[in-house]
């Protein structure tokens, strides 16, 4: 990288929310037709920069200088006129509208006054055809995978001329093929001389395609480096500032032992469970003290099985019976009573209340489990909330903010927090790594071990294959709303091994760490 | 209007799935049609249909606004209470001697003002717009009273001749020109939803409020502007029903705001915005007027029959909406 004059320089940012200290004194800089990682841990202040850059948020100081301009924009519309386009974890598009008017909506081509439909369809297919993706750009965007979504929303970013796109986590749900199409489509507008602002949390992504890495800590710039210059264990140092021993630890531990489980009536027994559309007749037995991987591609079908398992859907057939006793769940209400907690994958929009403290959402199962005549004693409530703020280290370590404040990594130790509480003996964690840092995933995994040391079974749903197989005692694998294969975690099984399992027919795995 | 891909069943018809409730409500009013006339001899008389056009054009006129603030997943309660508002303005100050010229701008003005007032209290405050209209609502109607407590007719010589004048063909049918009025509302709205930003951003809005303002779309602006629309619609809709009772009266219009959502419900549109289109609402009123219109001809039946049927139509479209799955996260 040949040293020019860098495209965007924002220096001294600092921007506070209430409760949070979201950046602090952070310098960035960006050159035209380099990738650029942004990388640090959740709540590092990765989102919260990147909203600032694009008039998001105010700063509170500091100054950004884009082209040698100073400039403040007071909102994505005028950043992307600007020349900075971003494009969102959550595909931030319309799915009710159409392919092309999602790229084109807020600067429709116009003819007479009206929105000139066939020249908008004509621009939006030369676009998607030099994406390399060919779909009607008729369809409403509902229609498409959330992968095609987001090749849309990049389509839309790049359209308006854009000299910097920010990507922000957009990997975090493509599969392997997926991602290849991306970094193609990265590396052809690099080399037009955009320049990249890319967050991800995939180190492996972030040395396949970064040429310069920027690391936050807790809202601090921590520094800049060429990716050549710096090691991936030194970067994970760099990102988490403290030396590697969780880490370590978690993996030189050998393969879990369970011998001794494979006794005794075990705690959840499914058999020829199924509903119609959404599994295919499937047999299942979680013992308490065991962790059952559940592995499989991204719609395989896992997290239906947990949605049976917990009757947040209802099984047309087979038996399900907990603790011996056979039953049928009909509601969550019901799977809550025999002792099952299931923390969603969907964060957002199935487990946690945005608006309530972090203390109310970690009481909220607990509350709802004792009935609303009788309250948490205040005291009681804080006692408990303090131990788990404490246990997963919940940061900021401060119960009485909103959980809309938090990072997406302490969201997610909130939601495993309020679960605890409530003492389950099944615990069913959907995805509860997905899109979090290094650090919180150790802590989080930690824990997994430790409560299934307690005691407590465990149902661990995780496309990432390393990950199932460190904590599981048995893996069970999806293929096609189907479970293809159950297999005892011993030393024969591999991520190879589970890799051709899930592969078997066709498919490709999805990109892991 | 885009055409779209996503059909249901293979083969050479091709179904957009967003259409299938306009196409059921057409479906509907055909067969209801059908029914009056193998029922009624007289009911194939095209004037039973320029009759059901007379009768509604006011409330077609309300619902197209409804449409709008609906589109948005927005709802406006306050639009029968502002039709009434209005019709009473219009008869108070004609009472009072003021040309019709310059009664007509001010009460086309009121309506607008009010809804713009409500779009900016839902839009800064980040109200309810439930509420936020519900205010709206108890304030036009207390202004009604105000105005006078009872009835005020009207005598005016440009509205006696706006309700007389008759709009037909040679064979004597005909239609008043407040259908004409509605039509051209129709029109202007179809097109305006079609075919310029603001529509195209009303739909944004409906479909993802919060990826909207990601996606740099003037939000505020836009949820102000549907319910001036509304505002406005019902105060052409005020104007429209004084031409049609040449009167103003303070409790005229009650309820008539559960009417309009029912026929823009029915009509297929989405209750929580992005789905939907006018000339759904346009079958959604006719479907409610041939309703009446059935139940007159019956002769025997109570009127409330007509609020019977238009509840059970309301419940199946809803579950027609959630079974064809237009919920978009």
């Amino acid at each position: 990288m040949t040293e020019r004059h860098p495209v965007l320089t924002m220096t001294g940012i600092s921007k506070a929310f209430p409760g949070v200290r979201a950046l602090h004194d952070v310098d960035f800089r960006l050159f035209p037709g380099e990738v650029h990682a942004l990388m640090g841990e959740n709540g590092a202040g990765k989102s919260t920069l990147i909203k600032v850059l694009t008039g998001v948020y105010g700063i509170d100081s500091g100054t950004i200088i884009l082209s040698g301009e100073p400039v403040s924009f007071r909102g994505p519309m005028q950043a992307s006129a600007g020349g900075v386009s971003t494009v969102y974890q959550e595909v931030n598009l319309c799915a009710n509208l159409s392919v092309a008017e999602n790229i084109f909506i807020g600067r429709e081509p116009r003819r007479f006054g009206a929105v000139w439909w066939g020249e908008m369809r004509r621009r939006a297919r030369a676009l998607l055809t030099r994406l390399d993706l060919d779909i009607d750009v008729n369809a409403p965007l509902a229609s498409y995978s959330l992968a095609v979504q987001q090749m849309v929303a990049i389509a839309r970013a790049i359209d308006v001329q854009a000299r910097v796109l920010v990507l922000d986590e957009p990997t975090s749900s493509l599969d392997t093929g997926e991602v290849a199409q991306l970094f193609r489509i990265m590396r052809q507008l690099r080399d037009e001389g955009i320049a990249i602002l890319f967050v991800t949390h995939f180190l492996d992504q972030v040395y396949g395609i970064a040429d310069r890495i920027t690391v936050l800590r807790n809202g601090s710039l921590v520094g800049e480096y060429t990716t050549a210059e710096l090691s991936q264990l030194g970067l994970v140092e760099k990102m988490i500032g403290k030396e590697l021993d969780v880490l370590e630890r978690l993996d030189e531990q050998p393969k879990r032992e369970l011998a001794v489980l494979e006794r005794g009536t075990p705690f959840l027994d499914a058999r020829e469970l199924s509903r119609k559309g959404s599994v295919a007749p499937f047999s299942l037995t979680i013992h308490a003290g065991e962790v059952v991987g559940l592995a499989g591609l991204l719609g395989s079908g896992r997290t239906e099985v947990a949605r049976l398992l917990f009757g947040a859907d209802r099984a047309d057939h087979g038996d399900l019976s907990v603790d011996g006793r056979g039953t049928t769940l009909r509601n969550p209400v019901g799977a809550i009573a025999q002792g099952i907690g299931f923390c969603s994958e969907n964060r957002r929009l199935e487990g946690i209340v945005g608006e309530l403290t972090v203390r109310e959402n970690i009481i909220l199962a607990l509350q709802a489990a004792r009935g609303w005549l009788r309250p948490v004693a205040r005291r009681r409530q804080d006692e408990l909330v303090d131990k788990y703020v404490k246990a997963l280290s919940i940061r900021p370590a401060n119960p009485e903010i909103p959980v809309a404040n938090l990072s997406g990594g302490n969201q997610q130790k909130v939601l495993l927090a309020r679960w605890l509480i409530t003492e389950p003996r099944l615990l069913i964690l959907d995805e509860p790594t997905r899109g979090i840092d290094v650090g919180a995933k150790a802590e989080i995994q930690k824990l997994v071990v430790e409560l299934s040391d307690g005691g407590m079974a465990v149902l661990f749903i995780s496309a990432e294959l390393e990950e199932v197989l460190r904590l599981s005692h048995k893996v069970a694998v999806m293929r096609d709303r189907t479970l293809v294969s159950e297999l005892t975690n011993d030393e024969s099984v591999d991520s190879d091994r589970i890799m051709q399992t899930i592969a078997s027919g066709a498919g490709e795995e999805r990109a892991t760490t | 209007m885009t055409a779209t891909q996503l059909t249901i069943g293979r083969g050479p018809v091709r179904l957009p799935r967003r259409h299938i409730p306009v196409l059921a409500t057409l479906a509907l009013l055909l067969v209801m049609y059908g029914i009056g006339v193998s029922q009624y001899q007289a009911f194939s008389n095209i004037q039973v249909v320029f009759n059901v056009l007379i009768d509604n054009s006011f409330l077609l006129v309300v619902a197209v606004g409804m449409t709008f603030v609906i589109l948005t997943g927005g709802i406006d309660l306050s639009v029968g209470s502002v039709v009434a508002m209005t019709a009473m303005v219009s008869a108070s100050l004609l009472e009072r001697g003021l040309p019709a010229g310059a009664v007509l701008p001010i009460a086309l003005l009121i309506g607008p003002m009010l809804g713009f007032l409500m779009g900016c209290v839902i839009h800064f405050f980040d109200i309810q717009p439930f509420i936020a209209t519900l205010a709206g609502m108890f304030f036009a109607r207390g202004m009604c009273t105000f105005i006078s407590g009872s009835s005020i007719p009207i005598s005016d010589g440009f509205w006696t001749s706006m309700s007389q004048t008759r709009i037909g063909d040679p064979r004597g049918n005909f239609v008043s020109i407040s259908v004409v009025i509605a039509f051209v509302v129709v029109a202007v709205a179809a097109y305006t939803l079609a075919y310029t930003r603001l529509g195209r951003n009303v739909y944004a809005i409906g479909g993802n409020q919060q990826s909207a303002l990601l996606m740099g779309l003037p939000v505020g602006r836009t949820k102000i502007a549907v319910y001036t629309i509304s505002g406005l619609c019902s105060a052409i809709g005020g104007i429209l029903l004084s031409f049609y009772t040449l009167s103003g009266a303070p409790l005229i219009a009650v309820g008539m705001e559960l009417d309009v959502i029912a026929a823009v419900v029915i009509g297929g549109t989405v209750l929580t915005g992005g789905s939907g289109y006018v000339f759904g609402t346009v079958l959604g009123v006719l479907v409610l007027g041939v309703i009446q219109t059935l139940i007159t001809f019956d002769g025997s039946l109570n009127s409330w029959w007509t609020k019977i049927v238009i509840g059970g139509l309301l419940f199946a479209f809803i579950l027609l909406q959630r079974l064809i799955g237009i919920r978009y996260k």
